[in-house]
């Protein structure tokens, strides 16, 4: 045991040799994966905030009727109970009339007139239901359902039915750009991680060339091949160490450090201060998320790039 | 110790088999020559021993391991069991004398206490006592070799190969390193040592098997050797 591991020790210990003796090696590699990194962190924090943001609007949109001062109790009940089975009904809110007059009182307190002028006659608020659906983008299901004659006779036809149709629209754009990013990211974080390893690759296999008759004198000795490939495992894991704090530094000082200026060229849509407040409370899962991906990175290709380079013929 | 039952290595049908045949014997403890030109299957032979090249038919059983059972997981616990020292030496030029010797034991696992106990005994052992801290390239042909002999044996294995290991010196040193070759088989070690230098082998008196064409030409004891 005690001797296993004095050899993981001495592993590690060369591995960290290597990578001060191969520096210049190991800077394109660095540099490729910290792009990687970069942009994987760059895409969890949007799509964060996008989300973030969804949440924020869909929680606002509902769909309200206005009543007429006529329809019975009872109808109301029944259209509501009715209005609860729908599918997408996620709930349904009634609203009576005194209620929307103590509404609007409370909104408009300061405003004396026009407390005044609702006071002196009878209650001119109509009652409403106001309907919360579990899927937006299906609200055409419950126009469908409001529109049908019967309920269609309860309802105001002045005051119409409101569907927060801007919001919607403004929900649409922002999912569909979600999505946008999800996708360009996913994309562009496969392409640059394939690059990383390509370039890793190579700098191993230099690193092994430039080392091979090290490398046969270390067989020959009887090392075995962990023994010789554990240094460039280390090696690589250490790229991916290393590219995963600058990540982090780069985002931290580019995206979030100059976020004034973001703030104000933004739509609107990317709400910095969000991803601000998200990357400082998720700052461990990040960093342990980049660190993993170029840990995984790093090891991935080197354990490859060893296999395959390792099992070069003695030379003669 | 080194058994060689019919082995032929062929590596390429052109080029007809490098080894023909050979059967050989060493017991524990001897020191037997190999001698023979350049191309006359020495450097084969040793490389089928350390397991670099595989026969092409025949067997081979060293220090009780038969070569056709051996996984190729376990080839490194088989050369931890032999030292091999080359005619290149084969020193690693970024490491001092006292690490490359070192070296071996770490590649084993060895602590940093068993490092600090047996390096400066082999190298005692090899009269190199005091050049602990020479980096390779500060020393002479015949120094870098008894480095290298001192690496070997720093395992206390019971065989050692010796591929040419004067081939590179001049005669004095050679015979320095031939003397610590002669220490170390007094001390129980089997030693195999391939040469072409008449000089040595004459001086030697040992056992000489003389390798031609990729056969066993003659195989006699305390004998001498001519070209």
């Amino acid at each position: 045991m005690s001797r296993r591991l004095n050899t993981f020790g001495r592993i590690i210990k060369s591995g960290l040799v290597g990578f001060t003796r191969n520096i210049s090696l190991a800077a394109a590699s660095i540099a490729v994966m910290t792009i990687t990194l970069t942009i994987i962190l760059f895409s969890v924090l949007a799509s964060a905030t996008f989300n973030h943001t969804i949440d924020q609007i869909r929680s606002r949109v509902s769909v309200s009727i206005y009543l007429v001062d006529s329809a019975s109790q009872d109808q109301v009940n029944n259209f509501i109970v009715k209005l609860k089975n729908q599918n997408n009904v996620k709930s349904v809110t009634y609203i009576s009339k005194d209620q929307a007059l103590a509404i609007y009182k409370s909104e408009n307190a300061g405003n004396k007139t026009l407390i005044s002028a609702v006071s002196q006659t009878a209650n001119p608020l109509p009652a409403s239901i106001e309907i919360e659906p579990y899927d937006i983008n299906k609200l055409q299901d419950i126009k469908d359902f409001i529109d049908k004659p019967q309920y269609l006779a309860l309802q105001d036809p002045q005051a119409g039915t409101s569907y927060s149709g801007d919001r919607k629209l403004a929900i649409d754009k922002i999912s569909h750009a979600t999505s946008l990013i999800r996708e360009a990211g996913i994309v562009a974080v496969i392409v640059f991680a394939l690059i990383s390893m390509l370039i890793i690759f190579n700098t191993i296999k230099m690193a092994i060339f430039n080392r091979r008759e090290e490398i046969r004198t270390m067989r020959l000795l009887g090392a075995n091949s962990w023994y010789i490939r554990g240094p460039f495992v280390v090696e690589s894991i250490l790229y991916g160490f290393i590219s995963a704090i600058a990540s982090l530094l780069i985002i931290n000082t580019i995206f979030l450090g100059t976020s004034s200026g973001l703030q104000a060229t933004s739509l609107g849509l990317l709400d910095i201060g969000y991803s601000q407040e998200y990357f400082k409370s998720n700052l461990l899962m990040l960093l342990t998320t980049q660190l993993g991906a170029g840990i995984l990175i790093g090891a991935v290709s080197s354990v490859i790039a060893t296999r395959r380079y390792l099992k070069i013929k003695p030379a003669k | 110790m080194i058994l060689l039952d019919r082995v032929t290595k062929t590596y390429s049908k052109a080029m007809g088999p490098a080894l023909n045949r050979i059967s050989l014997h060493v017991e524990p403890k001897e020191f037997v020559i190999v001698v023979g030109q350049s191309g006359a299957g020495k450097t084969t032979l040793l490389r089928l021993l350390t397991r670099e090249e595989r026969p092409t038919s025949g067997k081979i059983i060293v220090g009780g391991i038969d070569y056709d059972k051996l996984k190729d997981r376990d080839v490194p616990m088989l050369r931890r069991k032999i030292g091999v020292v080359f005619q290149d030496f084969k020193l690693l030029p970024n490491k001092n004398v006292f690490e490359n010797i070192a070296f071996a034991l770490e590649i084993v696992g060895a602590s940093s206490k068993e490092i600090n106990n047996n390096v400066p005994k082999v190298l005692q052992l090899v009269n190199l006592k005091g050049k602990e801290k020479n980096m390779p390239q500060e020393l002479s042909g015949g120094e870098r070799q008894r480095v290298a002999i001192a690496r070997a044996i720093v395992r206390q294995p019971k065989i050692l190969i010796a591929d040419e290991p004067t081939g590179n010196l001049d005669p004095e040193h050679a015979w320095d390193v031939i003397k610590v070759l002669e220490k170390i088989n007094r001390y129980g070690t089997t030693v195999l040592l391939t040469t072409h230098n008449v000089e040595i082998v004459n001086k030697l008196k040992r056992r000489v098997v003389t390798i031609k064409n990729g056969k066993i030409s003659s195989d006699r004891a305390k004998s001498g050797y001519s070209e």
